[in-house]
């Protein structure tokens, strides 16, 4: 693959802790666009941001419609909203109707990342307790980008990487805390 | 595997047949999401592709409200973002009380939640007597549905539970009648709207209005048409009239945004200012 522009990671509820590990993890010197996609029941995520802010090197902020996606920063979909990316790189928003019972959908993102970032983007699926995602990850790798699953058996909650398993198929499937060093591995390269 | 490039090239084309077959011009909506609609509507229509859905559009004239239904409907809720509509009754409704009439646009009124969700709260603070409210929206479909005002029962306990948080000290279920799985709105809520077509795309100022609700619309429209709508709502609003957007809309790169100063920011609440206040006269 090219080398990466930017990286799409989704859980769902309960995946926190996940998303904590590999943020976490991140390299202070990434220059990716990081954008992340955590289905959650509250009604919004200032609390998310500011529980990874705290552990991660990288800024942890809210995505803003219509604002230019950020390299370097990490970038979370507002609840209740979809979030896509446009071809000219910024954010937007949509309330259409959920798709797999969430908004912001998995799915909904990764498909516009894919189209946008296409070979240079990295899929990312953590623990999660239904199948969003393994559509948007299938279309990420048939337009050329990578695909990184956490390996079911120590996640959480198996059914949401299982299906990106199944459906998807992954260039990597790893253990939780892998992900991070796989990612600035692959970045920094 | 469907290339992305032969997508947007179907995409622009369906986008011109519908302008130059049938007049609404979509070419200034947000692509990614546009583009999601019309592969949603391809689907349910049965089309193996956008080309295909494109000749219905040019030989099947009866489509077209199945169309723009499709392109433009986000169904919402009842009080959806209960914040913003406590904000509505507690600081915004007493200061539109000091109007003899108070003329209200809901621009883009999809399937009436909203409309309704207004109709209670101006009711509740004894202002909806000398109110009119102005519900539009593109799509025909949608306006049947929401002078309807009928919706699937299962919303109930969310709706019941946003209106509460709004500062609602009645219960919602006094508002409605449930059967049969559904639930239909009292129909004296809409003695003072009057729904009617209005494209924001195209059409122009209809009313003059001290309050105008436009939530979650503009997020589906380009920076080019956000800011003729802003422009829009900011001929038809007195002076100090309000303007409510959805909560996570951004205006910072609309120039019509300098018309309005921030009343409640957090709530997305704004006010037209007087020509002096504004940073660019």
């Amino acid at each position: 693959m090219k080398t990466p522009a930017a990286i799409a990671i989704g859980c769902s509820a309960g995946g926190v802790d996940a998303l904590k590990a590999v943020i976490g993890g991140l390299d202070s010197r990434l220059e990716q666009t990081i954008i992340a996609c955590c289905h959650s029941s509250s009604d919004t995520i200032d609390l998310l941001c500011e529980v990874l802010g705290r552990t991660s090197a990288l800024p942890v902020i809210e995505a803003a419609e219509r604002h230019p996606v950020q390299r370097g920063v990490v970038q979370l979909a507002p609840t209740g909203y979809h979030l896509l990316v446009e071809s000219d790189q910024h954010f937007a928003l949509s309330i259409d109707p959920r798709v797999n019972y969430a908004r912001p959908s998995i799915d909904v993102l990764f498909s516009s990342a894919a189209e946008v970032w296409q070979r240079a983007l990295i899929g990312v699926i953590l623990t999660g307790g239904n199948a969003d995602g393994a559509i948007g990850l299938q279309r990420i790798r048939e337009l050329g980008g990578l695909a990184i699953i956490q390996s079911p058996a120590g996640a959480e909650v198996a059914t949401m990487p299982q299906a990106a398993l199944d459906i998807a198929g992954a260039d990597y499937c790893v253990d939780l805390l892998d992900i991070a060093p796989l990612l600035n591995r692959l970045c920094l390269a | 595997m469907n290339n992305p490039e032969l997508d947007n090239i179907e995409v622009d084309l369906f986008v011109q047949a519908l302008q130059r077959r049938h007049g609404y011009d979509f070419s200034q909506y947000a692509p990614a999401s546009l583009k999601r609609r019309v592969q949603l509507l391809s689907e349910q229509l049965e089309c193996k592709t956008i080309s295909g859905l494109i000749e219905r559009v040019i030989h099947e004239p009866k489509l077209l409200p199945r169309l723009l239904d499709g392109l433009t409907v986000p169904a919402s809720d009842m009080f959806r973002d209960p914040t913003m509509f406590r904000a509505l009754r507690e600081t915004v409704l007493p200061m539109l009380a000091s109007y003899p009439q108070i003329n209200i646009w809901q621009a883009g009124c999809a399937h009436g939640q909203e409309v309704y969700s207004l109709a209670i709260l101006l009711e509740e603070a004894g202002l909806y007597e000398r109110s009119q409210i102005f519900a539009t929206d593109l799509s025909e479909r949608a306006l049947e549905h929401a002078q309807e005002g009928i919706y699937p029962a299962r919303e109930a306990q969310q709706w019941s539970r946003n209106y509460q948080a709004s500062g609602g000290s009645r219960s919602l279920a006094d508002y409605y009648s449930a059967r049969y799985n559904l639930l239909k709105l009292d129909q004296r809520l809409r003695r003072h709207v009057t729904f009617a077509r209005h494209n924001l795309a195209a059409d122009g100022v209809f009313c003059e209005a001290h309050l105008i609700l436009c939530r979650n619309v503009l997020i589906y429209f380009s920076n080019p048409l956000q800011e003729r709508v802003l422009s829009l709502f900011s001929d038809s609003l007195v002076r100090g009239g309000f303007l409510c957007m959805g909560l996570r809309e951004s205006l910072d790169y609309a120039s019509s945004a300098n018309d309005f100063s921030a009343f409640d920011e957090s709530q997305r609440i704004y006010r037209l200012a007087a020509p002096q206040e504004r940073k660019f006269g």
